[in-house]
């Protein structure tokens, strides 16, 4: 009878009586991303008063990473990816991030962010070389599933022998899936344009993935100047009802994006719709445009736009070209330079424009196929101008200034 | 910066050693150095699997103004060999050691006496007027510091009389910085050699001033052996350091 009015003992699993009693919760100060305040993009990608400081790109990531106000991020650890991941898995215990967990490998990575970006949350995810390749059938469809996510690719070697050293052929592959393709050439651009990438990506207009690349340890694992803004501040969330395709909730089911029952009876209607989807995917590329302009200062920059010799780079080929140029100017030499920051969409117009002047084109590539040299050729009139052979270097070695000057400068290997 | 500016160009240091002789924090405490000193400077390390005894290499750009070129040093003017096996086992990425130095550059190596090379290299080295400064920098940094993981301090202070840069003060503050300030994890491997050093030494204070004791013991050792390309300002508060 008395039993029933006894105070409850608690024990642990092995029977032992817990006596100590819970401490009362503590008001805790708030930190992390709850110690944020959100601001306008334009604030904080243009006008936010910054300071100078020097960090490795993987670091700048980071600094990039907290104030993107992400939610999740998946990934799976690849050298030289890895660094970067690691510090945003230091964000996370920090409270930046809601979610962040080590995937299964890249294709379970890259299915998991299609998941997680189709529930209607900001996403994040990196990958290199070899993981890139594993994870790009995935990612070949995430543009058609129309989810906004970024994409982090520190460019390794991806072809036997192997290596871990920065060759850029991989971002060939990145050309033709449909995603938004920023190219950073230092770490200040590794810090701005996923920030960029992440506020064009989800634009109604646009609704796409955004891949930015950095070719990996020459400015990953490397430090260097970066202006950065105050860490109190952060982009708005994602607003994933105002976006081409509504998130997945109890109320909007998921979308079909396939070859569903009324069109499967009728090829001629599936390929019709298969294209009308594809037109869509890349009208929305295109519409970003006017995002990258406002937010990168244009898709190109354009360095002594009237010099008869135009160099056209890309990536860190862009660094060692202004090396190039700084050292040719010095020796007299009439040379400028084109910076490419947005591969997809293709400066085309800019492109022609910047170069309608140039006598001689050259095209510095950190890989062997050339796959820049044959993007600008396609877009610009009277090719012969483009020298013949890059220079390229491939297998993750740095360009020397001192190649790129034989060609600027028309002597040796470069005599055209 | 200490110096005549005029006379400080730009420099383009190539470190090669051996795993756990921590030539890649040798390179980012150089580069730092010369941030803290307010010139530029950028770094590129390389090495493959992380273990002991395989090769290392690390590539420093020094300059006073913007550096924009990144990557791997292809063609150095000043060379730093931290180990000798990197030349006598060819423990290095590069064959042999010298490939790609510019003409009257800079060649430091970590031995007593000099390292033997055949007929061929030597020759080479010779016809590219290319200086060669022998730093016993390992027995320094046993002798002065008590622990040969020192060595790469002793190559910090060598490279610091030859060319002046950084400064004896800002090279101080690099090496502060490395130990007790903001610090930079290079790798998984580094973080737990660490450990291995900061038990050796209780105090991480005493771990600096150790530190820095083989780095200036080294740096007057370039400065006695008439090693400094440039002039080098003495700094009277580092007499006493």
């Amino acid at each position: 009878m008395a039993e029933g009015l006894e105070e409850e003992v608690k024990t642990n699993p092995q029977g032992d009586v817990i006596t100590a009693t819970a401490p009362p919760p503590k008001l805790e100060e708030k930190k992390g991303a709850a110690a944020q305040r959100v601001v306008d993009p334009d604030y904080l990608l243009l006008h936010a008063p910054r300071k100078k400081t020097f960090i490795t790109g993987s670091e700048a990531a980071k600094e990039s990473i907290r104030r993107a106000n992400v939610d999740i991020a998946i990934s799976y650890p690849i050298t030289p990816q890895s660094e970067t991941m690691q510090q945003v898995g230091y964000l996370y215990a920090e409270g930046y991030l809601k979610d962040y967990y080590r995937g299964e490998e890249e294709y379970g990575v890259m299915s998991a962010i299609a998941g997680a970006s189709r529930s209607g949350v900001r996403c994040l995810s990196a990958t290199a070389g070899p993981g890139l390749m594993r994870g790009l059938e995935v990612i070949s469809s995430w543009p058609g599933g129309r989810l906004p996510a970024v994409l982090l690719i520190m460019c390794r070697v991806i072809n036997a022998p192997l290596a871990i050293q920065p060759d850029n052929v991989e971002l060939s592959y990145m050309l033709s899936t449909g995603c938004i393709l920023l190219h950073a050439e230092n770490q200040q651009d590794f810090y701005d344009y996923p920030l960029v990438g992440f506020m064009v990506g989800e634009k109604p207009e646009v609704t796409l993935p955004v891949a930015v690349a950095v070719d990996g340890f020459f400015v990953t694992h490397a430090r260097g100047w970066v202006r950065l803004p105050e860490a109190d501040i952060k982009l708005p969330p994602r607003q994933c009802y105002h976006e081409a395709v509504p998130m997945m909730d109890n109320e909007n089911p998921p979308i079909r994006i396939s070859r569903d029952a009324p069109i499967q009876k009728s090829n001629f209607i599936s390929y019709q719709m298969h294209a009308s989807w594809q037109q869509e995917i890349w009208a929305a590329g295109e519409r970003s445009r006017k995002w990258l302009n406002r937010w990168l200062g244009g898709l190109i920059e354009v360095v002594n736009p009237t010099a008869k010799t135009m160099i056209v780079a890309s990536g860190a080929a862009v660094s060692q070209s202004r090396e190039a140029v700084r050292q040719a100017t010095e020796q007299g030499a009439d040379v400028g330079l084109v910076k490419i920051k947005s591969i997809r969409p293709f400066p085309t117009e800019e492109l022609i424009e910047a170069l309608d002047h140039a006598e001689r084109i050259i095209i510095p590539e950190f890989n062997y196929v050339g796959w820049l040299a044959r993007e600008v050729r396609n877009v610009i009139p009277r090719t012969e101008r483009v020298v013949p052979g890059g220079p390229r270097v491939f297998g993750g070695m740095s360009m020397p200034t001192e190649l790129l000057l034989e060609y600027v400068l028309g002597t040796g290997s470069g005599r055209h | 910066m200490a110096g005549d500016k005029k006379t400080v160009k730009r420099y383009n240091v190539r470190m090669a050693g051996i795993g756990g002789q921590g030539v890649v924090t040798a390179s980012h405490i150089l580069s730092n150095g010369v941030i803290i000193g307010g010139g530029e400077s950028t770094l590129v390390p390389f090495f493959g699997s992380e273990k002991r005894m395989a090769p290392v290499e690390s590539y420093v750009r020094v300059a006073e103004d913007q550096i924009y070129e990144i990557g791997e040093i292809i063609y150095p003017n000043i060379l730093m060999i931290f180990h000798p096996q990197v030349i006598t086992h060819g423990k290095s990425y590069t064959m042999p050691f010298y490939w790609g130095l510019k003409k009257n550059g800079v060649v430091i190596i970590n031995s007593e006496k000099p390292v033997p090379m055949i007929q061929d290299q030597m020759d080479e080295l010779k016809s590219l007027g290319a200086k060669i400064y022998y730093i016993p920098a390992t027995k320094l940094a046993i002798e002065v510091g008590g622990t040969d993981l020192a060595t790469n301090m002793a190559m910090c202070g060598a490279i610091s009389g030859v060319i002046g840069m950084p400064d004896l003060k800002s090279l101080e503050q690099s090496v502060r910085e490395r130990f007790i300030g903001k610090g930079f994890v290079v790798s998984g491997g580094t973080a737990s050699l660490d450990n291995v050093i900061e038990k050796k030494f209780a105090k991480k204070a005493e771990l600096v001033a150790k530190n820095f004791a083989v780095v200036k013991a080294a740096h007057d050792f370039a400065i006695e052996h008439g090693w400094a390309e440039t002039p080098v300002a003495a700094i009277p508060e580092m007499v006493a350091a």
